[in-house]
């Protein structure tokens, strides 16, 4: 199947310099094997977004090193997928058009990609519709595809779902954990919701803001499939508010 | 489906003019000198389509109009696109445009007679001029208009410039380019009425002037109702691709 990733960051640091430094991200160490699905969670203003900008290469004002499969990251590319909270869709290119997006649907091997790609985020039928016809969910199944279609060795998902309902969102949650486990892309998700890090990862990492640093790293070992009402589920979830409440060095207070 | 059953609805207002018009000439309330009735200028049409005169005019007319839009049209869109994509370019070359688009046309007339005599040349190039401007500010405006988040998916998936200049930016642009398209096809032909009134011996402007000098009324309505008459056919052609390239737009339709 697709290439995984294996991905590190060494002492990345970022900081405003205004009326004085303000330190955006201080000395962040991550370390993600191949293959793994690992959520960052933290209150607004830790960072989380911009972490998640910088190992994509997106934003390259920083220090410190990102290194995906011992590779130093420069610039965006096509093997690191990234899917924005909006689903960010051409929307003049029907569904077919977007996941090709620069690629011609004339040839026979892009057609195929496309179809399986279709097939996988569940939107056959859908091929020729335009995106103002689809619901938020469906166009964000749609970026999903345009992503995976690329075969990227990490997928960046930048608060995905935080524009669903409960609902639609738990649904794409399971249709993400879906295609992870069919394809074993390593995922790295970003998200301001407790379920949605426990339901997902095996690796949940809790962040802190101000500066913005890493409070702690939480081994996910639930089983898969997970449910949201089991007792290991409900103690987890417990354990990392727990610790996303606990007063930080800077005693920065956490809220819902 | 929808166009076939309202299209009647934008004929009910110059069919009860024309009606009443005519009625009008019918009881003697119209001076015919000035008003001829309706039929009488169907009558003056019918036989100058016969003659071949206004064939001739036309014809004459559409490829002042086509040569001046084209040259001016195409122009325009690609010093939009520059300077639309390229804020170096905008800085050195958006404030002379500016400054000239203010500048009357009516007020450079004299001087393309001038310099270019009243030859085609003058006339074209006037019509050119005409046509610049409108498709020039909106293809600008629409370059300008393209979602900045689309360039950072742009950005990840490794588009190449070529692939952002056509998946990207002139599809996004396009609503703004087809609107200065149907506005440069108006002044087109606006400017072709000016170019034609100051001094010309063939085209329907010509026709208008020459008939006006003989007061052959019916034949200065027949040269009117013909500008009119083009001049939404090609709108509507624009307005039938704005259709057919535009599906995608989600807006209010009212």
């Amino acid at each position: 199947m697709s290439a995984t990733g294996k991905l590190e960051l060494l002492s990345v640091n970022k900081s405003f310099v205004g009326t004085e430094t303000n330190h955006v991200l201080a000395d962040i160490d991550l370390n993600i094997s191949p293959g793994q699905f690992v959520t960052i969670i933290g209150p607004s203003g830790c960072g989380k977004s911009t972490l998640l900008k910088i190992v994509a290469g997106l934003d390259q004002d920083y220090t410190g090193s990102v290194l995906i499969n011992d590779l130093e990251v420069s610039d965006p590319s096509r093997d690191k997928g990234f899917i924005f909270q909006e689903h960010r869709l051409f929307p003049w290119l029907t569904v077919e058009q977007n996941i090709a997006a620069d690629l011609s649907l004339r040839s026979s091997e892009v057609r195929q990609k496309v179809d399986e790609m279709i097939a996988l985020v569940r939107l056959n039928g859908y091929e020729k519709a335009y995106p103002k016809q689809l619901s938020g969910g469906m166009s964000q199944r749609v970026a999903i595809a345009r992503a995976l279609m690329r075969s990227p060795q990490v997928l960046f998902l930048d608060e995905p779902f935080g524009a669903l309902d409960a609902f639609t969102r738990s649904h794409m949650q399971e249709a993400l954990l879906d295609i992870w486990r069919t394809n074993r892309t390593t995922m790295l998700l970003v998200t301001h919701d407790l379920d949605e890090a426990v339901f997902l990862s095996e690796k949940i990492i809790v962040m802190d803001a101000r500066p913005g640093r890493v409070k702690r790293t939480i081994v996910n070992d639930l089983p898969y499939p997970r449910t949201r009402y089991g007792s290991g589920f409900q103690e987890l979830r417990s354990h990392v508010l727990r610790v996303l409440e606990q007063p930080g060095e800077t005693d920065e207070s956490w809220t819902i | 489906m929808k166009i076939s059953k309202k299209w009647w609805k934008g004929a009910v207002i110059p069919v009860t003019i024309l009606l009443l018009w005519q009625c009008a000439s019918y009881t003697g309330a119209a001076d015919p000198k000035l008003f001829p009735a309706p039929s009488s200028i169907f009558g003056d049409f019918y036989s100058m389509l016969l003659s071949g005169e206004l064939y001739y005019h036309i014809r004459i007319s559409i490829v002042r109009a086509a040569l001046g839009f084209l040259l001016g049209g195409i122009l325009g869109l690609l010093i939009g696109l520059l300077v639309g994509m390229y804020v170096k370019v905008e800085e050195f070359v958006d404030p002379t445009v500016q400054m000239l688009r203010t500048v009357p046309l009516l007020a450079i007339t004299p001087l393309f007679i001038l310099w270019f005599g009243f030859g085609e040349l003058s006339k074209v190039l006037l019509i050119a001029m005409g046509a610049f401007f409108p498709l020039y500010l909106n293809t600008f405006l629409g370059v300008r208009n393209v979602d900045k988040k689309l360039y950072d998916v742009a950005r990840v998936l490794e588009f190449s410039r070529f692939k952002q200049i056509t998946k990207l930016m002139l599809p996004g642009a396009l609503p703004n380019i087809l609107l200065g398209l149907r506005l440069s096809l108006s002044v087109a032909w606006l400017c072709l009425v000016v170019a034609e009134l100051m001094g010309a011996d063939s085209g329907v402007g010509f026709l208008i002037q020459d008939a006006r000098s003989y007061v052959r009324t019916g034949a200065v309505f027949v040269g009117i109702f013909i500008f009119a008459a083009v001049g939404k056919l090609a709108d509507s052609v624009v307005r039938l691709l704005e259709r057919k390239w535009l599906r995608w737009q989600d807006n209010y339709r009212g």
